[in-house]
């Protein structure tokens, strides 16, 4: 039991937001007696909570990198509008449309990006600017009017299902299969970083902790994908958003790329003189946002069947609060893109349940303010806890464990075979 | 005799999982100077921390007497109030606030809330002339020198009727003129009735100013030394802090010297704001392989803007010069480019520009040269981990995996993990820039031994050092670098402390 306390304590900031995401869905399947969970529910919520998750991924790496965006809901709703004009206007086929809008978006992205990584204005200023910039525009592109009469199949991005494949089962089979593939993949990535944690001698979790863990995620995700198949399968924007989450969570975390933004939000200086191109990186997140705003405004439009001038009002304050309810720190270098996502969950969840009991839109807002509040008020609390047991005088000078006999012999094998001391050339 | 000033006797203060002070006493004669040694870690600020009420009392164990009473402290204003005011190493002014503002931060002269800041100028004006400090109150502090700053906390602990002053490396950041100007401010105010704790690592300036010396290691008293009795010096300092004698505080080292590695000539590099201020003027050095060529300068001489104009033209611009490497002619214009070409910078400033303290020792150690690690998309992190073991190890960085966060190591260790990062680097080339700045002398020992094997494995190491004893005892040859020109070439042999310090001074323009 130690161990799971101590193992609870050093991860509380990880699994505390899991943990909040869980008391709050229980909190609302019971105060809205069930409704929460049912499969066309979880399936509304999923749709309805994509453009937020979508920006969310953008902008927690627009905060890593130690920058904000406040542009995106204007930049969607404008690209969103351009996107409804092309098909409508000017019979644009939708693919092209939907690619030429991806441009846009990113072309928006690298102008914010022109002048916060190469002229040095702050991003808080230069989005600013953009946020009135891009919601005049798009008033002006809309005349002022609602522009629907868009193609089905582009309409199918917001509010399409993946297609059946197979024999008719009561449920969805493609989104099962999905489901077990998913759980499958996870089981079998983290077996495989465990066994590595374990030949380095880091601490991992003890394996019938980590049985459990997967067991109950396992179950979580079957549970999750059996509600979003008894329903209509999974959403088309559901399996943009899975796709989008595994490979930007790649890109942070496996990537160079990835190793560069955090260490330019950790400390740009020390970056710069570790040769890092911090204002290419720079560009880049910015840029990466323009377009993910882009497809956000292109995912609203599609589901709401029509561009709409007052699209996007707030998007942004969403996804900056996603990012930091997700744990992302202001000061940068800190959060991660499953972080965002969890974020925005809580508060996809909190408007979703509160809507079904009827509470209204304003005390809504009020109350997702509060959580936002207490969210980082716990994260700040957390970190005074660990730096107050951790911090002055508890410099590491306790014994170090003994490594890894495998791991000792395959060092002094490379040593012998080509490299030496460490620092002599030939360390290819 | 008259009774001590402070005592503090059987100070214990845990935090989980370890014992920072174990039973520790200290006794502080009225009107001292009294210096704490001891090697970083070895719970020398946690003590100053107990005594001024950051750790308030309750969450150690043990007694403090101040001035005949038992104190218990809750927090610093308590503290303050009873007259100890403790400066940090890291000093606490606002840069845009003026002198007069900083003084009376948190101390304010007002009436019902108004500052009268005639008054206040005129107080600060009073204070300063106490320490020696002659500018204008109004002035704002950024633009003053470390040295001023450092007087501007002085004075702000005079007008908080301070008497017993804790001053936490004062001199650590200060060059030679200021920390002299510093240690003769303390005699001043010793005179005036003022006691004052110092903790130091500089041994040379301990010596000669305090009057009492106790050794902390590893959280307990070893010993207090009466400085008046006449057989301390440097040695039985250092044998006191490390528990060892240190025969020699440099290893021993046999160079072996080859071709011309490196070279600049008519350097000149102008300041990056004002493109007419010449920072570095017309300097040419070289370095052999195998070499460690020091660079001596006074704080302003241009040392760190020198070597930072060779990395990739980091510092600066305008630069013009040419550069060698191995003899071709080379344009490095970018940190990057720099890099490549083989030359690495180990900064002074670890925190500043070494370090992402949000990271852990691998990821440090990859930063510089995480292209090496890159496998087609991504990172191998396997690797990764052995290349940091690899380091860990055979610098004896101490921390129990290479997954510890770099931001609590300590000074020293944190110094390694910026050394491994540049080795990972194949650098043919190492420029280090007060590479034992804040370390403590076991670790300063491990460093220099680093730095001459890499030297003896054919690199070319340029050191900037304020300490002369540090560059006479590690470098084959050394420079003087006065007001950004290059005035002389010492050999090993023929260089001392006086001579180095002549060509420093000099009128160079």
């Amino acid at each position: 039991m130690s161990t799971l306390t101590h193992i609870l304590r050093g991860n509380i900031r990880q699994y505390g937001m899991i943990i909040a995401l869980a008391a709050i869905v229980l909190l609302f399947q019971f105060l809205t007696e069930g409704v929460l969970l049912k499969p066309l529910n979880v399936s509304n919520l999923v749709v309805q909570n994509a453009q937020i998750l979508i920006l969310a991924i953008g902008m927690v790496i627009v905060i890593v990198a130690r920058h904000i965006d406040l542009s995106v809901g204007s930049v969607a709703a404008f690209v969103g509008a351009a996107g409804a004009i092309m098909m409508t206007r000017y019979d644009v086929p939708w693919f092209l449309a939907v690619l030429l809008c991806l441009a846009l978006g990113a072309l928006i992205g690298a102008w914010h990006g022109f002048w916060v990584a190469y002229v040095g204005i702050p991003a808080f200023i230069v989005t600013l600017a953009s946020m009135l910039l891009f919601r005049g525009l798009t008033l002006v592109v809309l005349d002022g009017a609602t522009v629907g009469g868009l193609p089905e199949n582009f309409k199918k991005m917001g509010n399409g299902f993946l297609p059946e494949v197979g024999p008719d089962t009561d449920l969805h089979n493609l989104t099962m299969l999905m489901g077990i593939a998913g759980v499958a993949i996870m089981v079998f990535l983290d077996l495989r970083r465990r066994a590595a944690a374990k030949r380095y001698n880091f601490e991992v979790l003890p394996f019938p902790l980590f049985a459990l863990k997967h067991v109950v995620l396992g179950a979580v995700i079957i549970q999750f994908t059996y509600l979003i198949a008894d329903a209509r399968g999974l959403p088309i924007v559901g399996l943009i958003l899975f796709a989008l989450i595994a490979i930007y969570t790649f890109v942070m975390s496996r990537t160079v790329l990835g190793r560069h933004v955090y260490a330019i939000g950790g400390n740009v200086d020390a970056a710069t003189m570790s040769g890092v191109n911090t204002r290419r990186v720079d560009f880049l997140v910015m840029t990466n946002m323009g377009l993910l705003a882009g497809l956000a405004g292109l995912v609203t439009t599609a589901r709401l069947t029509a561009a709409n001038p007052k699209a996007g009002v707030n998007f942004e304050l969403d996804a900056i609060a996603a990012s930091f309810i997700g744990g992302a720190a202001v000061t940068g270098g800190v959060g991660t893109v499953i972080g965002a996502i969890i974020g925005g969950l809580v508060m996809g969840v909190l408007n979703n349940g509160m809507s079904l009991m009827g509470v209204s839109i304003d005390w809504q807002q009020a109350i997702k303010g509060l959580v936002l509040l207490a969210a980082v008020a716990f994260d700040v609390w957390n970190k005074k806890r660990t730096s107050a047991s951790g911090g002055a005088g508890a410099e590491q000078t306790e014994t170090t464990p003994p490594p890894p006999d495998e791991l000792v012999e395959e060092i002094e094998q490379r040593e012998a075979a080509d490299v030496g001391p460490p620092g002599s050339s030939g360390a290819r | 005799m008259a009774p001590p000033i402070l005592e503090m006797r059987g100070i214990t203060k845990r935090f989980p999982g370890v014992l920072a002070l174990s039973d520790v006493t200290l006794s502080v004669e009225r009107g001292a100077i009294h210096a704490i040694c001891g090697e970083n870690g070895a719970g020398k600020s946690t003590l100053m921390k107990v005594l001024s009420g950051v750790y308030p009392y309750g969450s150690y164990d043990g007694e403090i007497v101040f001035e005949g009473q038992p104190v218990a402290f809750s927090n610093i204003r308590e503290s303050e109030a009873a007259g100890v005011v403790i400066i940090h190493q890291e000093l606490a002014l606002i840069p845009e606030l003026s002198i007069a503002e900083n003084i009376f931060l948190g101390n304010e002269t007002s009436k019902r809330g108004v500052i009268s800041w005639d008054e206040a100028n005129h107080r600060a004006i009073e204070l300063m002339a106490r320490v020696g400090l002659r500018e204008n109150p109004l002035t704002a502090v950024k633009h003053l020198g470390i040295g001023k700053q450092q007087l501007v906390e002085i004075a702000k602990a005079l007008s908080k009727e301070v008497r017993l002053l804790i001053l936490d490396e004062p001199t650590a950041a200060l060059n030679d003129d200021d920390s002299s100007h510093l240690l003769d401010l303390l005699k001043g105010l010793q005179g005036k009735g003022i006691t004052s704790i110092m903790i130091s690592h500089k041994l040379n300036e301990i010596e000669r100013v305090a009057d009492a010396i106790t050794i902390i290691r590893d959280g307990r008293t070893i010993e207090t030394l009466d400085v008046g009795s006449g057989d301390v010096d440097e040695d039985r300092i250092i044998r006191g802090m490390v528990g060892r004698d240190l025969e020699h505080r440099f290893p021993e080292h046999e160079p072996s010297i080859g071709d011309v590695l490196f070279e600049i000539s008519d350097w000149t590099v102008m300041h990056p704001q004002d493109h007419g201020r010449v920072v570095i003027r017309d300097a040419g050095l070289s370095v052999r392989r195998g070499e460690i060529v020091g660079i001596a300068g006074l704080m302003g001489a241009g040392r760190t803007e020198l070597a930072r104009s060779i990395f990739g033209r980091s510092y600066g611009s305008r630069t013009q010069g040419t550069m060698r490497l191995d003899g071709r002619e080379v344009q490095l214009t970018s940190v990057t480019a720099a890099i490549k070409a083989g030359i690495a910078y180990v900064s002074e400033d670890r925190k500043g520009l070494g370090l992402n303290l949000l990271d852990d020792i691998k990821t440090s150690v990859s930063a510089a040269a995480l292209d090496k690690l890159r496998r087609g998309l991504t990172v191998d992190e396997r690797e990764e981990v052995v290349v940091a073991e690899r380091y860990r190890r055979s610098f004896n960085i101490k921390a129990p995996t290479v997954t510890a966060g770099v931001g609590k190591l300590s000074g020293g260790n944190q110094q390694k993990v910026v050394l491994s990062k540049w080795m990972y680097t194949e650098p043919r080339l190492l420029i280090l820039d007060e590479p034992t700045r804040g370390i403590d002398v076991g670790a300063k020992f491990e460093i220099y031994g680093i730095i001459q094997s890499l030297a003896r494995e054919g690199k070319g190491v340029l050191v900037i050092s304020s300490e002369l004893p540090e560059l006479l005892g590690l470098c084959d040859r050394i420079y003087t670098l006065a007001e950004g020109v290059i005035t002389h070439e010492f050999d090993r042999e023929e260089a001392t402390q006086e001579s180095l310090m002549r060509h420093m001074t000099t009128d160079a323009r």
